[in-house]
């Protein structure tokens, strides 16, 4: 496989410049678009101390404790790097001082006296989970994730049910007023929300909504890019099938219901995915709309956490990856879907 | 697994159905087949008439009024007070002879980190998808490698790099390692500057390569066998077919990337917090601060800022109308 995959060219049996660039560029690319990510999980699993290390060690590490006859509390073990005991493995009893009392495991009757500069922890490859619990037990973690997946879930529905049946209306009947209404809705993709930011919590405001999951959800559960797809996608949906079930007097709900949404699976899907990204991710307005701690989203939870000098590194990172890990693991299994559909309709 | 879930699924969808069918059907009594579409289409107009199409009018309001107050009735009229006064400046070169000096200082930025972020951005996602473009081995692979950052949130990708660029992050000690000079990166202003570019065309460019990558495969092959027959070079073959055939979504991949890059905010805010000082302070956070977080709320000021965003992004999204329809004739 990897040796297929080093002298795979273009025919010619000899790799080029080219290819050399353009495997000197992706193997590059590798590093700086995931390394990060990685740095940052491989870091949530180290205990506090680890991470205030420096230079950092790439793998999560912990000094061994060990167990020795005679003492009830399991002692560290360093190595000793100079004077005349070097070379040895010994567990640390006390610190006196810039002198260490120490007993070789093997021998624990003897106590020999180290300096404390010629000797290093031992460590080994230890994750620190206690990071991932504590959120559960002092960060109200579940509390965040609870009210980002409220707010992802009913605003997709919502969204959803909405956009389609705009987007049904706008293909599927002829009326007077329909480009106009068509236009101005396609009209508002010119009006970003950040524009509007002061007018729209007046109106969150005056609805009662501030600082409840209500004021994020409804102002953005109309979307031009929603209607604009499944309407796109239900102009290819013959009519015909439509009037056949008019003609066994099907309601026009049924119609919409059982005929036009079931055969729009594909493009609904789409726009599953894009407001499950855009409602989790939101950041600018849940921040201004919550204010109160206890109804704050995940995002939210991680900005304050981040400003506040209490949050020690360790539970900050924890906190992301926990974070980032839905999407992540909705991207492992959609990729596919989700990169052609983006790149079909040129939205995000 | 999967089986109790769909079950559930197909369930909700039937009640939700049944649920709405009976008064759907009075309805439809009253306005007939036809009329019944407005019925179809109000929860959206509602909901786009309450959080677009007033507030647009709201705005205009409230970028007229002063004070502190949030309801329209409590707010004194002041004609364009607020304009006058972001506009007051001796020298619009210079941020600190006007009278708003913040506000000309985040249009400044604001100004550089669109030139920088979409020229850059735009480079690395054309060189990017003429990579991906080409016959290579993990091809789905390394396009998910580009597009992964895209997908996760802005506070996400701000906490994953402030913790590569702190003081004793993993990046100064990889220099040090190399015996190079270390640097408190969001601590100097230049270089805050250059990581605030840095990490947003990291986050974003996998869009757009997705999109180039869709123009350049929208390319028919015939065009590149003939070039081949006709012994063209490669530069030849870049610069008279790739990049002509191109141009029109580069274009709307231009204008998309302008649009965002006007309105940056989330990453920067939570990478830099605007610091230091204000040397990475985009207009966004500018109005989001004079809006709402500092004391007293300057929403009039804040509107009036969004009011002048507005017509810089109007001018770009007719822009994108012209390319949109440019493409539309090809």
């Amino acid at each position: 496989m990897l040796r297929s995959f080093l002298t795979r060219t273009r025919g010619r049996g000899r790799l080029d410049l080219t290819d050399w660039l353009t495997f000197g560029y992706l193997a590059l690319a590798v590093v700086l678009m995931f390394g990060p990510v990685a740095w940052m999980a491989l870091s949530s699993f180290k205990t506090e101390s680890a991470l205030q290390e420096y230079p950092p060690s790439l793998l999560p590490l912990a000094p061994i404790h060990v167990e020795v006859e005679g003492y009830e509390e399991p002692l560290q073990l360093f190595r000793v790097t100079g004077g005349e005991h070097e070379g040895k493995l010994l567990a640390q009893v006390r610190r006196i001082g810039l002198m260490s009392q120490m007993v070789d495991p093997q021998n624990p009757g003897e106590r020999l006296q180290v300096n404390i500069n010629d000797r290093v922890p031992e460590r080994e490859f230890a994750l620190a989970v206690e990071n991932y619990s504590a959120l559960f037990e002092r960060f109200n973690f579940a509390l965040y994730f609870w009210n980002s997946v409220f707010i992802t879930v009913i605003a997709t529905v919502i969204t959803i049910l909405f956009n389609s049946m705009a987007a049904f209306a706008l293909s599927k009947y002829r009326f007077r007023g329909r480009t106009f209404v068509f236009i101005l809705i396609i009209a508002t993709l010119m009006i970003p929300p950040t524009i509007n930011l002061v007018p729209i919590y007046l109106v969150v405001s005056e609805l009662g909504m501030v600082n409840s999951p209500w004021g994020v959800i409804w102002p953005a559960v109309a979307t031009p890019t929603g209607v604009f797809l499944l309407r796109q996608y239900m102009l290819t949906i013959p009519d015909d099938l439509l009037d056949a079930a008019r003609m066994d007097h099907a309601s026009e709900w049924r119609v919409y219901w059982r005929i036009v949404l079931p055969l729009s699976a594909p493009a609904l899907a789409v726009l599953v995915i894009f407001s499950v990204m855009w409602r989790w991710n939101d950041f600018l307005w849940p921040l201004i709309v919550l204010t109160r701690s206890e109804q704050f989203t995940l995002q939210l939870a991680l900005n304050s956490f981040q400003g506040d000098l209490q949050t020690s590194w360790s539970n900050l990172l924890a906190m992301t990856v926990l974070t980032l890990l839905p999407i992540t693991i909705v991207f492992a299994f959609l990729q596919k879907y989700i990169t052609t559909g983006i790149a079909q309709s040129g939205v995000k | 697994m999967l089986a109790p879930v769909t079950t559930a699924a197909s369930y909700l969808y039937r009640a939700a159905f049944e649920l709405f069918e009976r008064p759907m059907l009075a309805i439809q009594k009253m306005t007939g087949a036809q009329k019944i579409a407005w019925v179809f289409l109000l929860p959206n107009l509602l909901i786009f008439g309450l959080f677009t199409f007033l507030p647009i009018f709201l705005n205009f309001f409230y970028a007229t009024s002063g004070s502190d107050r949030i309801l329209l009735s409590e707010r004194p009229y002041v004609g364009l007070e607020n304009f006058s006064s972001l506009l007051a400046c001796e020298n619009y070169l210079d941020p600190n002879s006007c009278q708003r000096d913040i506000f000309w200082r985040a249009v400044h930025n604001t100004s550089w980190f669109v030139v920088l972020q979409v020229g850059f951005m735009i480079l690395f996602s054309l060189v990017t998808a003429l990579v991906l473009n080409r016959n290579i081995p993990l091809r789905g692979f390394f396009r998910s490698v580009f597009f992964y950052p895209v997908l996760l949130s802005p506070v996400v990708v701000a906490l994953i790099w402030k913790w590569v660029l702190q003081r004793y992050g993993v990046l100064n000690a990889g220099l040090e390692a190399q015996g190079l000079p270390i640097v408190n990166w969001l601590v100097e202003a230049d270089w805050a500057f250059f990581w605030i570019v840095f990490v947003s065309i990291w986050a974003h460019m996998g869009f757009y390569t997705l999109i180039l990558l869709a123009g350049l495969q929208a390319i028919p092959a015939d065009v590149y066998e003939a070039a081949e027959m006709d012994g063209a070079s490669k530069w030849r073959v870049f610069s008279k077919i790739t990049m002509p055939l191109l141009m029109p979504t580069m274009v709307v991949v231009l204008v998309l990337s302008l649009i965002r890059a006007v309105q940056a905010f989330d990453e920067i805010f939570v990478l830099t917090g605007g610091g230091p000082g204000s040397a990475t302070l985009l207009l966004l956070q500018f109005i989001y601060e004079t809006g709402f977080a500092f004391r007293p709320q300057l929403y009039g000021l804040a509107a009036a800022a969004s009011l002048l965003m507005a017509a810089v992004l109007m001018v770009l999204t007719l822009l994108q109308l012209r390319a949109a329809r440019g493409r539309g004739e090809d």
